[in-house]
């Protein structure tokens, strides 16, 4: 007699605990083969807020680790993704074993995509902060800071990798995350989500949500407490979020959709991500007895 | 540890130091700077390299707010004007750009250079203009203007060492610049220097008020030979302004001013795919701890609030005091502000010039009654105004709450707002409630207490034991509500490049 398996519910990543919509909706997600997977959530405007109240609660401590204690954790995350491969390949291709290859290449490139920002955390610093020469007896000094919680819209493609390419460099300065998974193929961040609770990040520090872009852009463009945006959005979405990030004059870094994005080259990675997501803090400081 | 002998006490009995008195107790004999600020009666626009008559041929009179006299007409731009303006830029762009960097930046140490010759012509203009003390635009205004072209003049051609890792380093194109009445030449200079030592052209907006250090400026880029089409001003009101900032050929918008018309400018730009930075309001905490050199501290907070006249985004607006010596530093600054020399801007002995517009002054009036409707203490010294001419007095607010207006809204004006506080982290709480965060002060003898401050304060610049400094090499610009992007230092130099 063969054994009926255990079929996971998927369930969004938020505060460090794994959740269904408040409004109790969900919709169905379907394999390549039009057979069900499961019930993913569709995520509220009220899922949202309450996303970024968890994230504003995890902000300041996780901003207050150590530049060494980031990069340690984002490695181990890497580490857990690694270990989980099968299991986030399997994810990204359900019902079609012939995608498993570039799946498993997806999941490799996410891995070192990860390693990458992993070494940045106690180094860009030192190539973004500065001594400043002013021409008066002061120590005047640059530093960068986190914005706060930064809103992440990843883009229907490559729903691990490219994800991934714009969380890591926000939370490797010390941001914290509300993202907000692709929109077509949900289901992998949903098993994100565990690989993320396994790893040593403090609860709060990415906040995986699932849902319709339609539905939550507008909340993502007004919400006073998203103190930056950083995401992938069509030219309707882009208008929309920069004439609400007027209201609390929000940072904003999107890329647009209508160009197509290799995540997997090198060139989408490096110091200028994490540069988007800083503000920069100058200190005047006397010099005397 | 037991209490301490009452003998010490005794030793030194507890008799005010004497107050010295000026007050009205002698005349000071007028001081005014005589150079010549060399006006033309009439500036037309500045496109292509030459001064142009507007389309429309309107013109409206620029006043000096001293003595509400005409001092100049100044050219009104309209889209016509606005659109010649882009042409000539768009035209300049390519060859700008393709000059060396060492060719830039040589015509940048050229207008630092002239700058610097022409310097009390320049500073006379801008407090004629202006309303600002001689003494700030001859100290401050105009050699700083000069410092920030000769600080990017050498930037020019070092791009490459600016930005490690790009693989292209490219200037936006055309961009289009916005500039308040506060700071006119030196905002101007924030402006124009980042911007064409990294390639990009110019279209730059003076504010209304303020138009005639920049047309006179137009006659040093004429002397120093700079490509027609690099640099274009248009003058005008808040329609010049908005034609400046809707230009389909702006790459970037760079704006500085109130944050209502930064919302708005985001607003009208939004779905463009133009760059933009904004520096816009504040409202800043200056932090007095109960160990700090008080009497250093009151000449830093008069300093933060009432240097030129309080119109500074990054005033310490809102004084928050350590209760233990909140009343000491409240006397001593009401003592301090009745020998600030409050009259014309162009006397040397003038601490607090004239306020920039009537429409500034009333918006002042205005905020000034709502704080004593809203039941804080107004404190204004003794003093006389001169009749004609736009004039307020320096003034301290105590019993003032968090929520009321003139804690909460930036006055632009010689108006300060006193808090007090307890703790340390009182003091991080309340200075930071508030939806600005451009600067902050902090001062206290103790050097972690600072660090630990500078850590806690959300704001861009933050002061220690000094207030309202500025320099070329120190990135400005705000967190929140206050703006983004940075003018100064290699940050505010990554602003207006694209990297690839």
């Amino acid at each position: 007699m063969t054994r009926l398996p255990i079929t996971k519910t998927p369930k969004v990543y938020v505060g460090g605990a794994f959740i269904r919509s408040e409004s109790g909706r969900t919709f169905p997600f379907k394999d390549a083969r039009g057979a069900f997977v499961g019930h993913i959530p569709q995520c509220t405007r009220k899922d949202l807020r309450n996303a970024v109240e968890a994230a504003a609660k995890a902000g300041p401590g996780w901003a207050r680790r150590t530049a060494y204690n980031r990069g340690q954790i984002l490695y181990r995350l890497a580490e857990m993704i690694e270990a989980r491969t099968g299991e986030l390949a399997a994810a990204l291709t359900p019902g079609q074993p012939k995608g498993v290859a570039a799946a498993t290449r997806e999941i490799g490139a996410c891995v070192d995509r990860m390693i990458h920002y992993a070494g940045w955390a106690d180094k860009y610093e030192q190539l973004l902060g500065s001594v400043n020469p002013v021409a008066a007896p002061y120590f005047n000094f640059t530093v960068t800071e986190p914005m706060g919680v930064v809103g992440i819209l990843a883009p229907a493609e490559a729903p691990l990798l490219a994800l991934l390419s714009l969380i890591a460099p926000a939370i490797v300065s010390g941001n914290t995350v509300v993202a907000l998974a692709s929109e077509p193929n949900p289901y992998p961040a949903t098993v994100l989500g565990e690989v993320l609770a396994t790893s040593d990040l403090p609860a709060g520090v990415v906040n995986l949500l699932t849902g319709f872009r339609k539905e939550l852009i507008p909340t993502f463009a007004t919400h006073a407490h998203l103190r930056a945006l950083s995401g992938v959005t069509s030219a309707e979405e882009t208008k929309a979020l920069q004439i609400g990030a007027a209201d609390s004059i929000k940072r904003l870094h999107l890329q647009p959709a209508e160009s197509p994005i290799d995540w997997y080259d090198p060139r989408v990675q490096g110091l200028y991500p994490i540069r988007n997501l800083v503000e920069f803090k100058t200190t005047w400081h006397p010099v005397g007895a | 540890m037991p209490a301490a002998p009452a003998a010490k006490k005794s030793r030194r009995p507890s008799r005010p130091a004497p107050e010295l008195i000026f007050g009205d107790l002698w005349e000071f004999d007028p001081a005014p700077e005589t150079a010549d600020p060399k006006l033309k009666p009439r500036y037309d626009l500045f496109i292509g390299g030459a001064f142009v008559a507007p389309a429309a041929g309107r013109y409206f009179d620029s006043i000096n707010p001293a003595n509400e006299q005409k001092l100049a007409e100044i050219a009104v731009a309209d889209e016509r004007d606005v659109d010649a303006a882009y042409a000539a830029a768009r035209r300049a762009q390519p060859g700008w750009e393709r000059l060396s960097g060492a060719e830039r930046g040589k015509y940048l140490y050229r207008l630092a250079r002239l700058l610097q010759d022409r310097a009390r012509e320049f500073a006379v203009a801008e407090t004629l203009d202006g309303g600002k003390p001689i003494k700030e635009s001859r100290d401050f205004d105009v050699p700083m203007s000069a410092a920030h072209f000769f600080y990017h003049a050498g930037w020019a051609d070092k791009l490459d060492y600016a930005f490690p890792g790009a693989r292209s380093i490219s200037a936006h194109g055309v961009v289009g610049q916005v500039i308040p009445w506060n700071f006119p030449l030196l905002m101007l200079a924030w402006k124009l220097a980042p911007a064409l030592a990294t390639g990009n052209t110019v279209v730059l907006k003076p504010a209304e008020t303020t138009s005639i250090t920049a047309l006179k400026l137009a006659e040093i880029l004429q002397e120093a030979e700079l490509p027609p089409g690099v640099v274009n001003f248009v003058t005008g009101a808040g329609e010049t302004g908005a034609a400046v900032v809707a230009h389909p050929a702006a790459a970037k918008i760079a704006f500085t001013g109130s944050t209502e018309v930064g919302r708005r400018i985001m607003r009208a730009t939004a779905g463009t795919g133009k760059k933009l930075t904004l520096e816009l309001g504040g409202k800043a905490a200056n932090i007095v701890f109960d160990d700090a050199p008080l009497d250093q501290a009151v000449e830093g907070i008069v300093n933060g609030i009432f240097f030129n006249q309080g119109h500074v985004c990054c005033a310490g607006s809102r004084l928050l005091v350590q209760e233990g010596v909140a009343d000491t530093v409240i006397a001593k600054l009401k003592q301090r502000i009745r020998v600030l020399r409050v009259g014309d801007p162009i006397d040397k002995n003038t601490d607090i010039g004239a306020i920039n517009s009537r429409e500034q002054l009333e918006r002042i009036r205005r905020l000034v009654d709502a704080g004593v409707k809203e039941g804080a203490t107004l404190h204004q010294p003794p003093c006389r105004l001169p009749a004609k001419g736009f004039y307020f007095q320096p003034s301290l607010f105590t019993d003032v709450q968090q929520s009321h207006r003139i804690a909460r809204e930036e006055i632009f004006g010689p108006v300060l707002s006193i808090l007090t506080f307890r703790t340390v982290d009182e003091a991080i709480e309340k200075a930071n409630n508030t939806a600005y965060g451009l600067s902050a002060g902090v001062w206290t003898d103790k050097g972690s207490r600072i660090l630990k401050m500078s850590t806690e304060l959300k704001a861009g610049v933050v002061w220690a034991n000094t207030y309202n400094k500025f320099d070329p090499a120190s990135p400005f610009g705000g967190y929140k509500e206050s703006g983004f992007g940075r003018e100064g230092g290699r940050h505010g130099l990554a602003d207006y490049v694209k990297l690839g």
